[in-house]
């Protein structure tokens, strides 16, 4: 399959599939109502009566708070209930891996932005001003806002015991190497946000048993569900969620919200409370990328294999764990890229500061590492005098290669195939006399007609990981209903597990339609009516959710057949389900489905795990710590002004192998997606925190790509199917955004001749004034 | 304040409206239209446009007392009846369309582009949808949707 959009169409090229089974590409079910503007998002949530809650936030990284006046709020008219952390009925901590978050800071304050208190009130704007009437008396603390000072023994202690979340030591090989070639490198990543576009928002509506039904924008409703339990003090059973219209996630939904401060309004209001933030407070409302601070070291033959790697990787994980473990996790364990190492040492580290909170983002812990991997790769390239290209693919790990932890690559790991292909793609034109303004460094603010602009080509590669790791019971539940509805068979598919935009109902469409035969399927609600579906994360639900609805599809069919068995007193085994038909084994017709249904429907509910990972050793870092692994090339091409420092990504071309597409067109919208945030990071998104201030808390100071940075992408697409996932699937989300910033990085080094070793590379370090 | 106002062709009042509240927030809460999305509230993000007299701005930088005895029509107000505009049409088929959240106010400056561009070159597009912000699709498969709707617009 490949694509190339630079030209007027797309076109995509499969072998002929039935249309609306797994390997075509159906329209998503929802993008008529997403369209016309009727598709309900978490913001657009209405209720007859229903109040607005607000967020009362720190504006200090770290003080001890000595007391809360909340009775001039409350005089506010229109104010209906105004809140504490007092008023938690439960534990006041949430977390997705440790609970040292709480619901409404009591004693402390940790970072700039934490939620001190909560106004419910009939206007919004009403809310806001009651607020601001909050009297909170704050002793203002040092805060520790670096760190490499905050792992400093006598810095102080965000956190009892201290500021350590994680150490992940990795060891293998000789313990002291050494190679005729050693480079080395230190690397600086800034803090990426998520920018997802619907800012955080839920309506939490309380119910006549006492209990809380709450319709909120999120990854995974169960681990919320679990958290909001333990915060208001509330049995499951009482606490009910549905997935509202999620306006895009990449990590940054994973924690909670609004979700535990709208239940807490709303029961005690007695009122439907909605809780929407704007740009700003989602800013301060979600954990971010982890900001890295690297020093890597390759030893090499002098013909470029490698022979050794050490690695240092610094994470600042800001005031509260979140997932940070994982992150270091994956910082450590796949941050040498997909390449062979005889001996590698690597120490990844994730700390507390007083920074905001860091956690998940597409890419999760490889994004930050590629960086330094890919630009020493090019620094041993240059030094040994080998092609950048060619040096990866010497050293690119193929199956059957153990990797840093001692894990077999038991499946296809094309890493010279995919350098390959985006090496061989033709390159743009070069740049004539007369170009147009909008395709040059500064576009539509014309800044050059083409003095000054060099251009620069960059090569990187990755792989991730897919689904939860080190020996999390990483499942998913499915529940499939079939049954005949108006004469026509209708199977109802229904999983737990979000969708965020990136097409997983769809998906659940296709599977259910070509293991079924069915044409029409049914996609429930996403709720906690039925058993988790795991997280919308680490690019795992069409491998694992995916799964669980192949299994439930499979259990459905199976009791159909036992069903006709018995009407036709035959064997199961010697019977087909062919559409609406029951077959024999010769392919004659038997009987009909309506005939076997009549008025029931079969349905059943199946947990689908993958096959287990396992921790890795403390000491040594080894064990196979991993499900999956995808791998993903990127060639970028830039023009940059060299006198002002601008850059125009020409061309971004990708290949990646995602074992099955079963919904091609999709696997090529996340591939463009992912590449267009990993771009972002490697040019202008950052949030830039001072002294634990965060000063570009919006849309006009925190860029994002546009539609003019964005340039025409060629896409290949490999299909090596994974033998132990369902149809070979290999996760999708995640690689595009790993690999396509450190070749856009190294592009703009090959252009300015200039070291550049900190993302996102600003026009100041290109001019270097 | 009472506003009226003449939303997607049908005359709209709606009363104790307060002084600061955009247009955006009227449509949206007020006027039961919150098909126009409430991204950045800055003007930075093109997720909440739609055309007031005709003129697509950004509703949110719009306060709601300026739309008095003014014409607005939202993208809840482009596909006739059932049937979609063909710049809707392209936006589904080309799967220019992930969390979506975007799509609303792209659907309105794709709309309004083609009726002043019918046959827009690239570039011409990337300057016109430059003030939209789309964060899940890399806005490729939006370019095709905007070539698609074009070019069934110069067969219509």
């Amino acid at each position: 399959m490949s694509t190339d959009t630079g030209t007027a169409t797309t076109t995509t090229t499969t072998t002929t599939v039935p249309p609306g089974r797994i390997g075509d590409s159906p329209l998503r079910p929802d993008g008529t109502l997403k369209v016309t503007g009727e598709f309900a998002y978490a913001s657009d949530l209405w209720h007859d009566e229903m109040a607005w809650g607000v967020t009362l936030r720190s504006p200090h990284p770290h003080a001890r708070i000595r007391g809360i006046d909340i009775t001039e709020a409350l005089t506010v008219p229109g104010v209906w209930a105004v809140l504490t952390a007092d008023d938690v009925p439960g534990e006041n901590a949430f977390g997705l891996e440790h609970a040292d978050q709480p619901v409404l800071a009591s004693e402390f304050v940790r970072y700039e932005g934490e939620p001190v208190a909560l106004v419910a009130a009939d206007h919004p704007e009403t809310a806001r001003r009651a607020a601001k009437r909050i009297r909170v008396d704050y002793e203002v603390l040092p805060a520790v806002t670096d760190a490499r000072r905050a792992m400093d023994p006598d810095a102080p202690a965000v956190h009892r015991p201290g500021n350590l979340v994680r150490h992940l030591r990795l060891r293998r090989g000789e313990e002291n190497p050494t190679a005729p070639v050693v480079v080395s490198l230190d690397f600086e990543v800034g803090m990426q946000d998520q920018a997802f576009l619907g800012p955080e928002s839920g309506l939490a509506v309380p119910a006549e048993d006492g209990g809380i039904d709450l319709y909120v924008a999120t990854q995974w409703l169960h681990v919320d569900q679990r958290q909001i339990c333990l915060a208001l003090g509330m049995p499951a059973e009482k606490v009910r969620l549905t997935l509202s219209g999620v306006g895009g996630a990449f990590g940054g939904r994973e924690d909670l919200s609004v979700h535990v401060h709208a239940c807490l309004l709303a029961l005690r209001t007695g009122k439907p409370v909605k809780m929407s933030y704007g740009r700003e407070e989602s800013f301060y409302g979600h954990v971010h990328r982890h900001p890295a601070t690297m020093t890597y070291e390759f030893g090499a033959e002098r013909d470029g294999t490698l022979v050794y790697a050490k690695a240092y990787v610094l994470l600042d994980g800001g005031a509260y764990a979140s997932s940070t473990n994982a992150v270091v996790g994956n910082a450590g364990t796949l941050g040498l890229g997909p390449y062979r190492f005889p001996s590698v040492a690597v120490d990844a580290y994730g700390v507390f500061t007083n920074n905001p909170p860091c956690g998940a983002m597409r890419g999760f812990g490889c994004v930050q590492a590629a960086f330094a991997h890919e630009a020493l790769m090019d620094e041993l390239a240059d030094t040994v005098g080998v092609d950048r290209v060619a040096i990866r693919q010497l050293n690119g790990m193929r199956e059957g290669d153990l990797n840093i932890t001692g894990q077999v690559i038991d499946s296809a790991a094309p890493v010279g195939e995919l350098l390959q292909i985006v090496a061989d793609f033709p390159l743009p034109p070069e740049r004539g006399e007369g170009a147009d303004p909008r395709s040059l460094p500064g576009a539509v603010n014309n800044t050059t007609h083409g003095e000054g602009v060099v251009r620069g080509i960059g090569y990187a590669v990755t792989y991730k990981n897919v689904g939860f790791s080190e020996g999390f019971d990483d499942y998913s539940t499915a529940r499939v209903r079939l049954e005949m509805t108006g004469g026509e068979a209708v199977a109802t598919v229904h999983t737990a597990a979000a969708e965020v935009g990136q097409g997983l109902i769809t998906v659940e469409q296709q599977i259910c339609r070509t293991e079924l035969g069915v044409e029409r399927v049914v996609v429930h609600p996403k709720d906690t009516a039925v058993g988790s579906g795991g997280s919308t994360s680490a690019s795992r639900q069409t491998y694992v959710t995916g799964g669980a609805v192949k299994a439930a599809c499979e259990a459905v069919r199976a009791a159909v057949l036992e069903r006709a068995a018995l009407a036709l007193a035959r064997p199961a085994a010697d019977l087909r389900l062919d559409g609406e038909k029951i077959v024999g084994s010769s392919g004659e017709v038997l009987t009909g489905l309506a005939e076997v249904l009549g008025d029931d429907a079969v349905e059943e509910t199946v947990e689908y795990r993958h096959r287990p990972t396992h921790a890795i050793d403390p000491e040594t870092g080894q064990g196979d710590a991993h499900v999956q692994f995808a791998f993903s090339a990127h060639r970028a091409v830039v023009d940059v002004d060299v006198e002002l420092g601008l850059v125009k990504v020409v061309a971004l071309d990708t290949a990646q192998d995602v074992g099955k597409a079963i919904n091609p067109d999709a696997v090529v919208g996340q591939i463009q997606g992912g590449s267009a945030q990993g771009m972002g990071l490697a040019l202008m998104e950052e949030i830039v925190v001072t002294d634990g201030h965060v000063r570009n808390p919006s849309f006009t100071d925190y860029l994002i790509p546009t539609i003019l940075d964005m340039p025409p992408m060629r896409i290949e697409v490999l299909e090596y199917a994974d033998p132990h996932a369902p149809y070979g699937v290999r996760g999708v989300g995640e690689p595009p955004t790993i690999s396509s910033g450190p070749a856009v990085a190294a592009a703009v080094r090959a252009a300015v001749g200039k070291p550049l070793r900190r993302v996102p590379i600003r026009p100041e370090h290109i001019t270097g004034t | 304040m009472r506003i009226t106002t003449r939303v997607n062709g049908t005359e709209q009042e709606v009363d104790d409206v307060w002084a600061g509240e955009s247009l955006l927030y009227v449509l949206r809460e007020r006027m039961g239209l919150p098909g126009s999305k409430n991204a950045c509230e800055q003007g930075e993000c093109g997720s909440c446009t739609v055309y007031l007299d005709g003129e697509p701005v950004c509703s949110c930088l719009v306060a709601a007392g300026q739309a008095i005895g003014r014409e607005v029509t939202t993208v809840e107000g482009l596909a006739d009846g059932e049937r979609l505009h063909p710049v809707q049409e392209a936006f589904v088929e080309c799967g220019a369309v992930q969390c979506g959240f975007c799509t609303p106010g792209l659907v309105v400056a794709a709309h309004d582009l083609l009726a002043r561009v019918p046959s827009p070159s690239d570039p011409e597009i990337r300057e016109a949808l430059a003030g939209n912000l789309c964060r899940c699709t890399g806005y490729e498969k939006i370019l095709d949707a905007v070539r698609l709707a074009a070019e069934r617009q110069a067969q219509a």
